[in-house]
C-alpha cells in the first residue's frame, strides 16, 4: 500500500477534511464526530478507518470509549502537505474556468 | 488526472508561488476575479464588502459544514483590471499573520491566460503552518460539494 499517495487521498474528499478541521483542535468520540454531520453513521464510520488507517488520526482508549485525535506530526514534512493544498486550488481554479465557459457574458 | 496548476514553495523561504494557464480569454479570468457574483460562485464564499479600487477593502464570509462562520478580509492596494491585483489576505479569529498575495493576470493567446498569485508570509514558520490546513483553505469551495453529497447520501437511504 502507498501510504502517502493515500494521505493526499484522504484528504481530497471534503468530508474527511472537514473531520480533520473538526477535530484539529480537539479530540472527540465517534458518536460526537458523527452528530456534526448530517450523513449516516456508518458512512463517518468508514471516513474514520480511512483517517486512522493512513495514521492522519489516532485512537485513544479512555476506558469504555475511544476517542480520535489528529495526528499532526503525518503532515510535517512540506513535501507532504505541498500535494494536497495543489490539489485544493486545482479543483478552485477548474470551478473558475468551468463557470467562466459556461456563463454568457 | 494531471493537475494544471503549479506549485512552488522552496525550503528556507517565506513566500509561495501558485500558478495556473486557463482555457479563457484575459478579460474572462479577470472577471471571475472582479464580479462579486462570480467571486462567490467558485470560491464558494458570500461576499460582504467588495470594492476593487486602491485602499478598498473586501470582506468574504464562508460556512464550514458544521455551520460555523469564518470571515476573510483584506485591503486592496492595486487594482489594475486584466493586469494586476495587490492585496492582504486575513482570517480573522485565527493566530495565522496577515499575508501579502501579488496576483498577476497575463495573456497568453487570444483564448487562454495565465494567474501567476506570489503569497508572502510572515515567515517560513507561518507559511508552513498555512499548507500544512489544506482542509481549513478547501473547506469553502468544498462546502458546496459537501452537500451535494450528502443529499444524494440521504437519497441513497431512502431508496
Amino acid at each position: 500500500m502507498n501510504l502517502r499517495r493515500d494521505v493526499f487521498q484522504a484528504i481530497a474528499d471534503p468530508t474527511r477534511r472537514a473531520i480533520l478541521l473538526l477535530l484539529a483542535s480537539q479530540s472527540m468520540t465517534a458518536g460526537a464526530i458523527a452528530s456534526n454531520f448530517d450523513t449516516a453513521r456508518p458512512t463517518v464510520s468508514k471516513h474514520l478507518q480511512i483517517l486512522t488507517t493512513c495514521e492522519l488520526l489516532k485512537q485513544e482508549h479512555n476506558g469504555r470509549e475511544v476517542y480520535y485525535h489528529f495526528n499532526a506530526a503525518k503532515m510535517k514534512e512540506v513535501a507532504e502537505f505541498l500535494e494536497p493544498f495543489r490539489k485544493l486550488w486545482d479543483d478552485r481554479f477548474n470551478k473558475l474556468e468551468q463557470i467562466m465557459k459556461s456563463e454568457k457574458f | 488526472m494531471e493537475l494544471k496548476t503549479r506549485l512552488t514553495a522552496d525550503e528556507g523561504r517565506q513566500d509561495l508561488w501558485i500558478s495556473r494557464e486557463f482555457d479563457l480569454p484575459l478579460p474572462l479570468l479577470f472577471m471571475a476575479y472582479k464580479k462579486p457574483e462570480i467571486i462567490e460562485q467558485w470560491m464558494g464564499t458570500k461576499v460582504l464588502t467588495f470594492e476593487p479600487e486602491r485602499l478598498g477593502h473586501y470582506e468574504f464570509e464562508t460556512t464550514d459544514p458544521m455551520g460555523n462562520k469564518h470571515i476573510f478580509c483584506g485591503t486592496i492596494h492595486e487594482f489594475e483590471p486584466n493586469h494586476k491585483i495587490t492585496r492582504t489576505f486575513e482570517m480573522v479569529n485565527t493566530s495565522f499573520p496577515v499575508q501579502l498575495e501579488f496576483l498577476l493576470f497575463e495573456q497568453l493567446t487570444p483564448e487562454t491566460s495565465r494567474l501567476s498569485m506570489h503569497i508572502v508570509f510572515k515567515s517560513e514558520a507561518d507559511r508552513n503552518n498555512l499548507l500544512k490546513l489544506p482542509f481549513a483553505q478547501g473547506i469553502n469551495g468544498a462546502h458546496n460539494r459537501i452537500q451535494e453529497i450528502v443529499n444524494r447520501l440521504k437519497q441513497q437511504n431512502h431508496e
